[in-house]
């Protein structure tokens, strides 16, 4: 009988890890495909407020992003507490919104000008006279389709 | 000389450098999630003139600096707005209006072309509930056109649709159905409950 005993010690086998990368790359690939990298680097408190009756943004026409809040703890030294505009990557004036449409206006192709959209993301907690002059500053350059960025949940929460 | 075999590459490390690579995408992902409400802005015209309007059909809402809702001079809170403003425009005081089905009240406004929302805010008002009041706004406007769409689509051949899902299925390339038909009833809706919803512009 013991001819055919098992040899073999107890210890238990070594899981096979060969499919692990595979796996890891398929991981990779998928976060790969939806990463979009961040395009601007927010200098401002940043929590859009909630609503429900969202439409989506639809991507097939260009979009600029106005930024809007409190300047973040780094920056509240220099810029304060009160809430401050942000273009690109910088704190941007009131004023300076119609020269940076204009550029984004150069920058997208000539049939899609009028499809402009501009997203404003505006901090919850900012106060609606910065959004006034912002709106202001966009009838005056013509930018007459906005969408106020927010997030999804119920508006009376907000 | 005898034929070697090429050795075979290590690829113990390949899991490594995969990984490496997928944390550094998992960190810098940003699943976009861009969505809004959607408005246009009046563009700036050279003669103001005034048009007259009748002051029952407009509906003024005005936020004030401490975030209070001043609707038709009186103070309401935000839950009661939508069903305030539903039975505004739905009212249907002058009897042209076939569909509404509102109280038929003659102080209220004739009906849903001619209602207006004005909406006023202050400089101190907070933007969220600037927002808040937004969406409900547009809740009110959504609901109405659902309960229309329900009705009429059932009629032309889209049963079951409501308005956000016909206007969703009209944008979308994988929808089957007749987009021409589609697109008439949705203008048919826009037609009867228009939004009008304007913003005093305080300089």
């Amino acid at each position: 009988m013991s001819k055919f005993k098992n040899k073999k010690d107890d210890a238990l086998p070594a899981v096979n890890t060969a499919s692990l990368p595979d796996i890891v790359f398929m991981l990779l690939f998928f976060f790969m495909v939806v990463t979009v990298m961040r395009e601007d680097t927010l200098l401002i408190e940043n929590k859009l407020p909630l609503a429900d009756q969202v439409e989506k943004l639809e991507k097939k026409y260009p979009i600029s992003y106005i930024y809007a809040g409190k300047p973040t703890q780094a920056f509240e030294d220099r810029y304060g507490k009160e809430a401050r505009l942000q273009l690109n990557d910088k704190f941007a004036e009131i004023s300076e919104i119609e020269s940076f449409i204009n550029s984004e206006r150069l920058s997208i192709r000539e049939e899609l000008r009028d499809f402009l959209t501009v997203s404003l993301k505006v901090d919850s907690e900012a106060n609606m006279g910065i959004v006034s002059d912002i709106k202001q500053e966009l009838r005056e350059v013509n930018a007459l389709k906005i969408n106020y960025a927010t997030g999804s949940g119920s508006a009376l929460d907000n | 000389m005898a034929k070697r075999s090429a050795p075979e590459v290590n690829a113990g490390s390949m899991a490594d450098i995969a990984f490496l690579l997928l944390i550094f995408f998992l960190v810098t992902t940003t699943i976009p999630k861009d969505s809004g409400i959607n408005r246009k802005l009046p563009p700036i015209e050279e003669n103001d003139e005034d048009v007259i309007i009748k002051q029952k059909n407009i509906f003024t809402v005005l936020i004030n600096g401490k975030d209070q809702l001043l609707v038709e001079d009186e103070l309401m809170e935000l839950e009661d707005l939508r069903a305030a403003a539903i039975e505004f425009l739905d009212n249907g005081g002058d009897g042209s209006c076939d569909y509404c089905n509102g109280k038929k009240d003659a102080a209220s406004s004739d009906n849903p072309d001619k209602a207006i929302i004005s909406l006023k805010n202050e400089r101190e008002t907070s933007y969220k509930t600037y927002i808040s009041v937004q969406n409900e706004l547009v809740a009110a406007y959504n609901e109405l056109r659902n309960r229309r769409a329900l009705l009429i689509g059932a009629r032309k051949g889209f049963p079951e649709m409501d308005f956000v899902k016909m206007e969703k299925n009209f944008k979308d390339a994988k929808f089957i159905g007749n987009k021409d038909k589609l697109k008439e009833v949705i203008d048919q809706i826009r037609n009867e409950y228009p939004e009008k919803l304007s913003e005093v512009y305080t300089k």
